[in-house]
């Protein structure tokens, strides 16, 4: 045994890392579960911090139950939980093992790096929100339906009193009923996609009918709330001064062009809004993790049958594998630590059970793609840009300027205008905005989800006087 | 039907404190990131742009689009969706870069 490695370092806490790192450590792995966040749950099972005293924090929930179970198998196992930990990268060192390199603190600031070393990696950094621009997207009191449901579930609070829901994908339809059901008004939701594009997948409905079951309930949910749902409808311009108090909602084509004439404005005081989520996998493509793209155009990791990537040691489980939900990731980040546990020599379990995992997998996979392809963006969307409306939030770039580095200047790809403009440059490396830049730049590639720094680095932080290791497995475990 | 995230979740939160945003005092509950206690306070924005000027506030709500930046305590930069508020924190508005504001 080698001091102070790990068997296995898991990144992300959400319900793959847990699934994940629960797994692993009942199987007599010594594991270190990384998350920035200072809680485990990741996205889904977001709770509200402790110092809110929430007495219900299922009432934001589904299947808390299973959380709950979660959470316990981790406490039995031999499980490190290393909160606050911000990774920035995955390193190979020179005796095969993994250095996992972290800043701490709330928002990865509280000085000194440190480094995690481990003979595996399991990546579950899940995913962020897609993001597709259109004029006042900018406002104050337009946010990431995701974000607004972030806000609701961590710090129990809302972005206005009557707020929109707008974009793509079923996770409206969950953040709708969740605002409606703290107190916010929700005239409407407004999706792109029309749902009877699942019609087109029976196979994929026939063999999940757990997840129709979510979508009566969701739909219940709407009905309850007197929530109106638009399909094949876009807002397609927020407006206001201070903040948002008006959105014009327009009717789409098929090909997600806005029907001239057809806008109709809802008044509201916040627009919350998303067109899908999109896999986080910088950590993954920096070591040369293989990828491919989804039926809705994102890149995910490409995955084997035991989850690994195609760098060996390196596995992969929940969104960075393609979005599909917490409950695939949970089915995941089990067969992953199986496979990890059997790898490193240890009994990774029944048979049967990885046969099970396996094919519950495969079935909820093809919903996934099912799913990816119904509310995968139309080429159209970019006709309700205008010239002035800014693309990249960070650098303020426009459309206008976008087209002009591609038809004057021969940008032909996302590349080569975020050199001519600097889209995508800024803070967030691209993340707002790498969906539209590659839609203007018409080179129908899903955005390159390259960044040598996963999380931004003081220059301190980087030059600091050396990593030094985190937290040892203790050796009274061992 | 609750008609506050707080009852929804049945919240009997620690005791309130006070911080300050731009010099003035605005009430936090513990726990709280220093975007929710601006969002609580009725706040969107506490960020203007390099360019524009323009407001600025939350975003994607995860720590990674980096539009809450804001100043606590006197240090720039920091994610307002992350960072978790503490009695007295100074709030302040970030223009720009924000390098102004900091030590260095
Ligand atoms: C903003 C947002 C809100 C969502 N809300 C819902 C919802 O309400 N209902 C629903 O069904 N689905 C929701 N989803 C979808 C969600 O992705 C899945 O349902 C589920 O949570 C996926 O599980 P996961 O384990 O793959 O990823 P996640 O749950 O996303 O967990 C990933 C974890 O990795 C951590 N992480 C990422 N990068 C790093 C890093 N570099 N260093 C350290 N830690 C890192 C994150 O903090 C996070 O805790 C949401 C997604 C997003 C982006
Ligand atoms: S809101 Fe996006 S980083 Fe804070």
């Amino acid at each position: 045994m080698v001091t102070g490695v790990f068997d296995l370092v898991v990144v992300g806490a959400g319900p793959a890392g847990l699934a994940g790192a629960g797994t692993a450590g009942e199987l007599g792995l010594r594991v270190a579960l990384l998350d920035m966040a200072e809680h485990v749950g990741g996205q889904f099972y977001r709770q509200p911090a402790a110092g809110l005293g929430a007495a219900r924090p299922e009432a934001l929930h589904h299947d808390w139950d299973a959380f709950v179970a979660l959470r316990k198998r981790l406490a039995a196992g031999r499980v490190e939980h290393l909160g606050r930990h911000h990774v920035w990268a995955v390193e190979r060192g020179a005796d095969g093992d993994w250095a996992v390199h972290a800043v701490v603190g709330d928002d990865g600031g509280d000085g000194r790096p440190v480094r995690v070393r481990a003979r595996a990696v399991l990546l579950a950094a899940g995913a962020y929100e897609r993001q597709l621009p259109f004029p006042g997207w900018t406002l104050p009191g337009v946010v990431g339906a995701g974000g607004a449901q972030a806000m609701l579930k961590g710090g129990l609070v809302l972005p206005g009193k009557r707020v929109v829901v707008a974009g793509s994908g079923p996770l409206l339809l969950a953040v709708a009923s969740s605002l409606a059901s703290a107190g916010a008004e929700v005239p409407a939701v407004i999706e792109a996609s029309g749902y009877l594009g699942y019609a087109r997948h029976p196979r994929a409905l026939a063999v999940n009918p757990r997840k129709l079951a979510e979508g009566l309930t969701h739909g219940a949910a709407l009905l309850r709330h007197r929530i109106a749902l638009r399909t094949r409808s876009a807002v397609t311009e927020a407006h206001g001064s201070e903040r948002v108090e008006a959105v014009t909602v327009s009717r789409l084509d098929a090909r997600w062009r806005p029907v001239p004439g057809s806008g109709r404005r809802i008044a509201c005081d916040a627009l919350a809004v998303g067109h899908g989520l999109v896999p986080g996998i910088e950590l993954g493509t920096t070591l040369g993790c293989g990828t491919r793209t989804t039926a809705d155009n994102t890149l995910a990791l490409h995955l084997g049958s035991g989850q690994e990537t195609s760098v060996r040691g390196v596995w992969g489980a929940g969104e960075v594998g393609g979005v599909a939900g917490a409950q695939l990731a949970c089915i995941e980040g089990e067969l992953a630590a199986r496979s990890i546990a059997a790898r490193l020599g240890r009994d990774p379990g029944p048979e049967g059970r990885v046969r099970q995992l396996s094919s519950r997998r495969t079935r909820l996979r093809t919903f996934a793609e099912a799913m990816a392809a119904t509310h995968a963006p139309g080429p159209g969307w970019t006709g309700w840009l205008c010239d002035d409306t800014e693309v990249c939030r960070c650098e303020e770039v426009t459309a206008g300027r976008v087209r002009e580095a591609v038809a004057d200047q021969g940008a032909r790809d996302a590349r080569t205008v975020k050199l001519f403009t600097r889209a995508g440059m800024g803070w967030c490396q691209g993340r707002m905005c790498g969906a539209a830049v590659s839609c203007l730049a018409g080179d129908g590639q899903p955005p390159a989800q390259r960044r040598p720094l996963a999380v931004p680095l003081t220059l301190g932080a980087l030059a600091g006087q050396g990593p030094e290791d985190a937290s040892e497995p203790s050796q009274s475990q061992t | 039907m609750a008609r506050t995230p707080g009852e929804l979740a049945g919240a009997r939160p620690g005791p309130a404190f006070e911080i300050t945003v731009d010099g003035r005092a605005v009430s936090a509950l513990p726990g709280q990131t220093v975007a929710a206690a601006l969002w609580a306070a009725g706040v969107l924005t506490w960020r203007t742009t390099r360019g524009g000027g323009r407001p600025r506030g939350v975003f994607c709500g995860i720590g990674q689009c980096f539009d809450c930046l804001v100043t606590v305590n006197g240090v720039a930069n920091r994610r307002a969706c992350l960072v978790a508020v503490g009695p007295g924190d100074e709030v302040r508005t970030q223009e720009g870069e924000g390098r102004g504001e900091l030590a260095v």
